[in-house]
């Protein structure tokens, strides 16, 4: 399959919030990524788009070394990523964790302090007063009390959201965030999304509802394994593109907002 | 004053093991207590054959090693098999204990005092201080120097399990919860996972040295899944976990020790035994009537 990156621009690595080279992943004898290479625009919002299995969660995963690829370079504000964690946020799919752990919801957002806190630094009341701001930004400020095993699934999103918020970073990376959630937490999410690229800082959503990727996103990454293309919304969300990607499997009419070709 | 010193050790043994259960059982790894205390008979065997003696030393080296052999192995497996970390440990346990059992019999080592009765229950009973008349033995050295060796040991090691989990509990608690997440800050999931694991192992080894693994294998899962009903919040349910070790752990201690007396039978039961005992139904108690049972029902999601 072809490397296409359609009205790329001259960006070079160093402004990226997050540049990929050569990412190969592997969890048996298959590849489920191969050879990516794609570098992100910053300030804007880019969706991640495939279909099942097309390594789109791996991708981040592998790009943050939650695991390890088989070989690739990431690097992030031209640094290598390692170096930048500081700057960067993630929110992983909110099934991938058992939300039946003891804590309250206030518990998991001040986990995205845990870089200001370390291991044994006293929690004070600032740090208190940023988590619920964060709580606020989310809409879910009444419920910094609440064990996280009540909240319904759109609620526990909007905690991973506020939890990202806490990090206070420039680089936002987040898996499926409206996967299983309700209109208005859609609503909410997006809204913060919104915000945050107002303030210029960079969001990269692994997204797969096709309907919604031209109202919320600037950008599209398609990836099937191997990269398809990269570039704005109106010249990579097209249906030849996206029949590449998807291999056929895909009916026009799920295309939704795609540019009629 | 006698039974002081066995009281402290049981107590010292249950809360040692109590507190990494609870992160293993919010981990779902509470098995790996039962699968220590059957993996490090290989390794006390060995001890004793590597030096011809029942000392605890080289039994203890022997034991440490097995289960660190152990932890490599259910991680080599799980990570080379892609298979859940509980097939690995099923794999691993059974295998080892059986390598023990073989080596037992086939070497000189069966006719000495190493036997299942010891393995299982300890020799809580047999540790008192027989200097410790008086509350004054505790002001006199030469007394206080004939305590018995497992007292400092199981101290020392709940010493080393308490800093363990006091300085690392941030990360632990972020580890539990969302690896993934905790993976993304940088954090060494993995090494933390093994430590933990190695802290357990400790636990176990020290615990099974003076008391048995009955002790170790209930008090690794009972006070943490019984603290987990009381409470919803992580920092509550490890000090309800250590308040349920030590209660079981003084109750089952004096029931085993006055309670056949007063029922009219002549004979004490084993310490051990009831401890775990006690444990046991303290987690039946809390699923009863504990006010956190609830698990999260399918119409809340959505």
């Amino acid at each position: 399959m072809s490397l296409e990156l359609v009205g790329r621009t001259q960006a070079p690595d160093t402004d990226s919030p997050l540049a990929i080279h050569g990412l190969t992943v592997s969890y048996g004898e298959k590849p489920a990524v191969f050879s990516v290479d794609v570098v992100f625009l910053p300030a804007q919002m880019t969706a991640i788009v495939g279909p099942n299995g097309a390594g789109k969660s791996t991708l981040l995963k592998a790009a943050l070394g939650i695991i390890r690829p088989l070989s690739g370079q990431v690097s992030s504000y031209g640094r290598p990523l390692g170096e930048m964690r500081a700057r960067i946020a993630y929110v992983p799919q909110r099934a991938s964790v058992d939300w039946d752990f003891p804590a309250r919801v206030l518990d998991v957002v001040m986990m995205g302090l845990y870089r200001d806190v370390g291991l044994l630094r006293r929690i004070k009341g600032h740090h208190r007063a940023r988590a619920m701001a964060c709580l606020e930004r989310v809409g879910m400020e009444g419920f910094a009390h609440r064990q996280i095993g009540q909240l319904s699934g759109g609620q526990q999103q909007r905690v991973f959201l506020a939890r990202a918020l806490a990090q206070e970073a420039d680089l936002y990376l987040l898996d499926e965030p409206f996967a299983g959630v309700d209109a208005a937490t859609e609503k909410a999410i997006i809204g913060v999304l919104h915000g945050l690229r107002a303030e210029g800082k960079t969001v990269i959503a692994v997204h797969h509802d096709l309907a919604t990727v031209t109202d919320y996103f600037d950008r599209v990454f398609l990836i099937n394994t191997t990269a398809i293309a990269e570039g704005p919304v109106a010249d990579v969300f097209t249906p030849d593109y996206l029949q590449a990607a998807y291999g056929g499997r895909l009916a026009l009419a799920q295309m939704g907002g795609a540019a009629a070709g | 004053m006698l039974s002081l010193s066995p009281l402290l050790i049981g107590i010292a043994a249950a809360v040692a093991c109590a507190l990494p259960g609870n992160f293993l059982l919010l981990r779902r790894q509470a098995l790996i207590g039962d699968a220590i205390s059957h993996v490090v008979l290989p390794g006390i065997v060995a001890g004793f054959l590597l030096t011809g003696m029942v000392a605890t030393l080289p039994m203890m080296l022997g034991a440490a090693a097995a289960a660190l052999v152990s932890v490599a192995l259910i991680e080599t497996i799980r990570r080379l098999g892609r298979i859940e970390p509980g097939a690995a440990m099923g794999v691993v346990f059974t295998a080892m204990f059986a390598a023990g059992v073989l080596l037992l019999e086939q070497s000189a080592a069966s006719g000495v005092h190493l036997d299942v009765q010891h393995a299982l229950y300890g020799n809580l009973e047999s540790l008192i201080w027989l200097d410790g008349y008086g509350w004054g033995a505790l002001a006199d050295p030469a007394a206080l120097s004939t305590l018995p060796p497992e007292l400092l040991r199981m101290g020392a090691v709940l010493l080393c399990v308490l800093l363990f989990i006091a300085v690392l509990w941030r990360p632990l608690a972020l580890a539990t919860f969302d690896e993934g997440f905790a993976r993304s800050m940088g954090l060494n999931t993995g090494l933390l996972g093994l430590a933990l694991v190695a802290m357990a192992a400790l636990s176990a080894v020290a615990a099974f040295d003076a008391v048995g693994s009955i002790i170790v294998i209930a008090m690794f899962i009972c006070p943490p899944a019984s603290a987990r009903l009381m409470t919803d919040r992580l920092g509550r349910q490890v000090a309800w976990s250590v308040l349920f070790a030590t209660f079981s752990a003084v109750l089952g201690y004096s029931l085993a020790g006055y309670g056949p007396i007063w029922l009219g039978f002549a004979n004490a039961v084993s310490a051990a035994g009831m401890i775990a005992t006690v444990s046991g139904l303290i987690l039946g108690l809390a699923a009863l009537f504990g006010p956190c049972r609830h698990r999260r029902s399918g119409a809340m999601s959505g």
